[in-house]
C-alpha cells in the first residue's frame, strides 16, 4: 500500500506516459481494444509495484511492463506469433530506391499494413525508435536485449519495411496468420 | 559500388548515436562515397514516409479514465481522517463503556468492522473487474456454481440466478475480504456487473448499511447467518433491488 506521496509521485510521474504505454500496446497487439487491456493492466500493475520502482526512467519502466502485458496477451491468444521471425529470402541484396516506397508517404493504410507485417519482436522496435523517439539504449532496456541485437534488428526491420512499401501486395500477402 | 560502412554505421549515424568523433569522421566519409549517401537518403526516406502518416495512436479517452478511476481507488480513504476517526470511535467506546457498559462498546466495534469490510469488498470489487479477474467459474446456471463452492470453502452460500428479474447470473469465485475467505457471486445489471460478497457472519456486525466511493455503489445486510456485500457501478437502487430478490426467498 502506498502513502499519499507516492501515489502523487505515481502520477507525476508514470501516469503521463499513458500514451506511449497505449500506442506500444496498439502497435504489439495490432488491435485497439486488446491493447486497451493490455495498457490498463500494465498501468494496475506499474501502481501495484511502484516501491521497486526507484529511480532511472519511468516511460522506459512503465514500457517494459507494457511490452510484458502484450506478450502474455499474445501468447494466450495467438499462440506462435510472439515467436515469428522476418523472412530474409523475400529481401533483395541491393534493397529498393528511396523512389520506390516514398510514394506511400500519403497513404496511411498501407504504411499501417506495412508496420504490421512485420513480425511483433522487429514491429516493436521500429515504434520505439521511429513514433516514440526512444533511444538505442531506452530500446535495449525497455526489450531486455542487447544493443547490438537491438540495431540489428532495427536495420532489418527497416530493410522490410522499405520493400513493404515498395511492393504492396506481394509483401502485405506476407502477413501473418 | 558497395561500401562496408554502408549497414550499421549509416544507421547509427541516422538516429544520432554516433559520439562526436565517430560523426565527424563520418561525415568526411560520406562526401566521398555515394553508396552511404545512397543508404542515408533511403533511412530518411523512410522516416519521412513513416512520420507522415501519423502512425501513433493516442490512449482513448474512456481508457484513461479507466485507468484514472481504478488507481486511485485502490488506495485507502486518507489516512489522517480515518485514523482520527478510530480513535474519535475507540475513545467514545471506551467512555462508554465505562458509563453504559460493555455492549455498546461491542457494538461501536461492530460498526467500524462492517465499514472496513465494505471498503475491503469494494477495492476487492475494483480488482475482479481487471481481465481475467472477474469469475473462477464461469456459468450462467446456479446449478454449476453452487457446487463449485463445494470443498473450496467452509460454508455453502445459497446460489441463485435472478435473469428474469434484469441480475443474470454470470459466475462465481473465491476472494479474500480483510482477511476472511468470501464467496463471491456475480451478476450482470444491464452494462454493470455486480459482486455480491458472501461471507459467514460475524456478530455484531451492523443489520443493513451502504454507501458510496468514487462513483461505486454498496449495500450490506446480514440474512440466514451470512455477511451479504453488494458492490457496483450500477445505480443504488439497482442493488437495492437485488437485496430485495435475495431476501425474498
Amino acid at each position: 500500500m502506498l502513502e499519499r506521496q507516492e501515489r502523487e509521485r505515481f502520477e507525476e510521474c508514470v501516469l503521463p506516459h499513458l500514451d506511449a504505454a497505449f500506442n506500444l500496446a496498439r502497435w504489439i497487439l495490432r488491435d485497439k481494444s486488446n491493447a486497451e487491456d493490455a495498457a490498463q493492466e500494465a498501468l494496475l500493475r506499474a501502481y501495484r509495484f511502484f516501491g521497486n520502482y526507484r529511480a532511472g526512467d519511468p516511460r522506459a519502466w512503465l514500457l517494459q511492463i507494457v511490452r510484458n502485458c502484450c506478450y502474455t496477451s499474445l501468447r494466450k491468444n495467438r499462440p506462435g506469433e510472439d515467436l515469428e521471425e522476418l523472412d530474409e529470402s523475400s529481401i533483395p541484396s541491393a534493397g529498393p530506391t528511396p523512389e520506390a516506397f516514398v510514394m506511400a508517404i500519403h497513404d496511411r493504410e498501407r504504411v499501417t499494413r506495412a508496420l504490421e507485417s512485420l513480425p511483433a519482436h522487429f514491429r516493436e522496435i521500429v515504434v520505439l525508435r521511429e513514433l516514440e523517439g526512444c533511444s538505442y539504449k531506452e530500446i535495449a532496456e525497455i526489450t531486455s536485449l542487447p544493443i547490438g541485437t537491438v540495431m540489428s534488428g532495427l536495420a532489418r526491420a527497416r530493410q522490410h519495411l522499405k520493400v513493404a512499401l515498395s511492393e504492396p501486395h506481394q509483401k502485405e500477402a506476407r502477413r501473418a496468420v | 559500388m558497395p561500401c562496408e560502412l554502408s549497414g550499421i554505421e549509416v544507421q547509427a549515424y541516422f538516429d544520432g548515436e554516433l559520439d562526436a568523433v565517430a560523426a565527424a569522421n563520418f561525415e568526411r566519409h560520406l562526401q566521398s562515397c555515394p553508396a552511404c549517401a545512397a543508404a542515408l537518403a533511403s533511412e530518411n526516406a523512410l522516416r519521412q514516409t513513416l512520420a507522415a502518416s501519423q502512425l501513433y495512436q493516442r490512449a482513448p479517452a474512456t481508457l484513461r479514465q479507466k485507468v484514472r478511476s481504478q488507481i486511485p481507488a485502490s488506495f485507502p480513504a486518507p489516512a489522517p481522517k480515518l485514523q482520527m476517526w478510530r480513535w474519535v470511535a475507540l475513545a467514545a467506546g471506551l467512555l462508554l463503556a465505562v458509563l453504559l457498559g460493555r455492549e455498546i462498546f461491542g457494538f461501536l466495534r461492530g460498526q467500524s468492522e462492517a465499514t472496513s469490510l465494505s471498503a475491503a469488498a469494494l477495492d476487492a470489487h475494483l480488482r475482479s473487474l481487471q481481465p481475467g479477474h472477474l469469475t473462477d467459474v464461469l456459468s450462467t446456471d446456479q446449478h454449476t456454481v453452487k457446487p463449485w463452492f463445494d470443498g473450496k470453502i467452509d460454508f455453502a452460500p445459497s446460489v441463485r440466478d435472478f435473469a428474469n428479474d434484469g441480475f443474470p447470473l454470470l459466475g462465481g469465485r473465491l476472494d479474500v475480504i480483510a482477511g476472511r475467505t468470501a464467496a463471491v457471486l456475480v451478476y450482470g445489471r444491464r452494462k454493470h456487473v455486480v459482486n455480491v460478497f458472501v461471507l459467514k457472519s460475524q456478530a455484531n456486525a451492523a443489520s443493513i448499511d451502504s454507501g458510496e466511493r468514487q462513483g461505486y455503489h454498496w449495500i450490506s445486510w446480514q440474512q440466514d447467518g451470512f455477511n451479504y456485500i453488494a458492490v457496483s457501478d450500477a445505480a443504488a437502487p439497482d442493488l437495492q433491488e437485488l437485496r430485495a430478490l435475495f431476501l425474498r426467498e
